[in-house]
């Protein structure tokens, strides 16, 4: 096994921070390409008019997915040293619907609000700035919250382990949901425009 | 750089719709993603970790709390895990440098495009003024959840999501129950 490279020990933080900023590059160029520099390309996900947020988080989620399975697979990956967060149900969940709610309200999500910015768009720097004030608040309510926060935790869990099936049975399953969505969403999209037309 | 510039534009029928939103058209939502799958790809290979965005935000919090009341940090555990124990510069940090790159990256896609504008991002029936105010409303909301969950869409959607966590998915559910949920009150803002 080769890889992670750096958990390997191929390179030092120095140059993890170098391999960062590439990484980065490439993430913004591929999100502003794909028209997520865009507040209003974004919100129309939620209007049905244009349904390319799904498209694209399932599209990648999908290619990552089956790229690791497939690295591990020939062993070249090690997946037991790819850093995956610990499971808080409830908080997670309770803090998708907010992050939910201010996305459509916002217009982005933190990285899309990053590409917004380089490229011009005032709104996406408001919305920086209330990212800003909503952090503060969190950290000084902290004290408070702290219990929540730490609640239904289920450890590192991932969800062939949860449901007992098999990775791969998973993986299909994910793929299966995937292409039903995609289907689903260019339908959705042709009904939302012969609407308009109608308009 | 023609044929690049060609092999990003080519689904033209898929962009027709938003016409007026796009100097240049997009690229094809489903290639976006497999790049973008790939990028996530060559973070975990390289790496061992995927992407993430909402931290760096943290950090620059953190960071300015402590200079103005270096008390109330001591103690409170959510911002010194953003600090650190001292020894090093808080933003000398993987994400901080993934985010920055973000940046560059974004802006050398919209400049190639014709896309860089300094502009406001709104429909047609909300002044700028309310679009604004909106756009900070939801960027305080987007601050304190992806807190509260842990990460964003980038760190436990993408990230969390390609790993199969248990926590990733409950999340990403719950961002689009969410925000399907409330699109209809904020509706004219955008349509």
């Amino acid at each position: 096994m080769t890889a992670p490279f750096f958990k390997f020990g191929y390179f030092n933080d120095e140059v993890s921070l170098i391999v960062a900023f590439v990484i980065g590059i490439f993430f913004g160029f591929v999100l502003e390409r794909g028209g997520f520099g865009s507040g209003r390309m974004l919100a129309a996900q939620f209007y049905f008019t244009d349904m390319r947020v799904f498209k694209v988080m399932f599209t990648a989620i999908v290619t990552a997915m089956f790229g690791l399975f497939y690295l591990t697979w020939i062993g070249y990956l090690d997946l037991s040293l790819v850093y995956m967060s610990d499971t808080y149900l409830v908080p997670q969940v309770v803090g998708g619907l907010i992050l939910g709610v201010g996305f459509v309200i916002g217009g982005y999500c933190p990285g899309t609000s990053g590409v917004a910015i380089a490229t011009g768009r005032i709104d996406a720097i408001l919305y920086a700035l209330g990212g800003f004030f909503g952090i503060f608040v969190f950290g000084e309510l902290f004290p408070w919250i702290e219990e929540f926060f730490v609640s239904t935790h289920m450890g590192n869990i991932n969800i062939p382990t949860l449901l007992g099936i098999d990775y791969g049975i998973v993986l299909l399953l994910v793929l299966l949901m995937a292409i039903a969505g995609f289907t689903g969403a260019e339908w959705a999209e042709k009904i939302m425009a012969n609407k308009k037309k109608e308009d | 750089m023609n044929m690049i510039k060609s092999w990003f534009s080519h689904h033209d029928h898929d962009n027709a719709r938003v016409g007026e939103l796009t100097p240049k058209h997009y690229t094809n939502p489903y290639l976006i993603g497999l790049l973008l799958g790939l990028v996530l790809l060559s973070a975990f290979v390289i790496m061992g970790r995927g992407l993430g965005a909402s931290s760096p935000l943290s950090t620059v919090v953190a960071v300015g709390v402590q200079k103005i009341s270096p008390s109330s940090v001591e103690g409170n555990a959510f911002y010194e895990g953003y600090l650190g124990d001292g020894t090093e510069n808080p933003f000398k940090n993987w994400l901080v440098f993934e985010i920055l790159g973000l940046v560059v990256g974004g802006f050398i896609s919209g400049a190639i495009a014709g896309r860089n504008k300094i502009m406001v991002e709104k429909g047609p029936r909300i002044t700028n003024n309310k679009r604004l105010m909106y756009a900070f409303i939801g960027g305080s909301l987007m601050g304190f959840g992806a807190k509260l969950a842990r990460g964003c869409t980038s760190g436990q959607g993408l990230t969390g999501g390609s790993l199969l966590s248990v926590g990733g998915w409950a999340f990403m559910l719950a961002v689009f129950a969410g925000a399907y949920a409330f699109a209809y009150f904020i509706r004219r803002q955008w349509t």
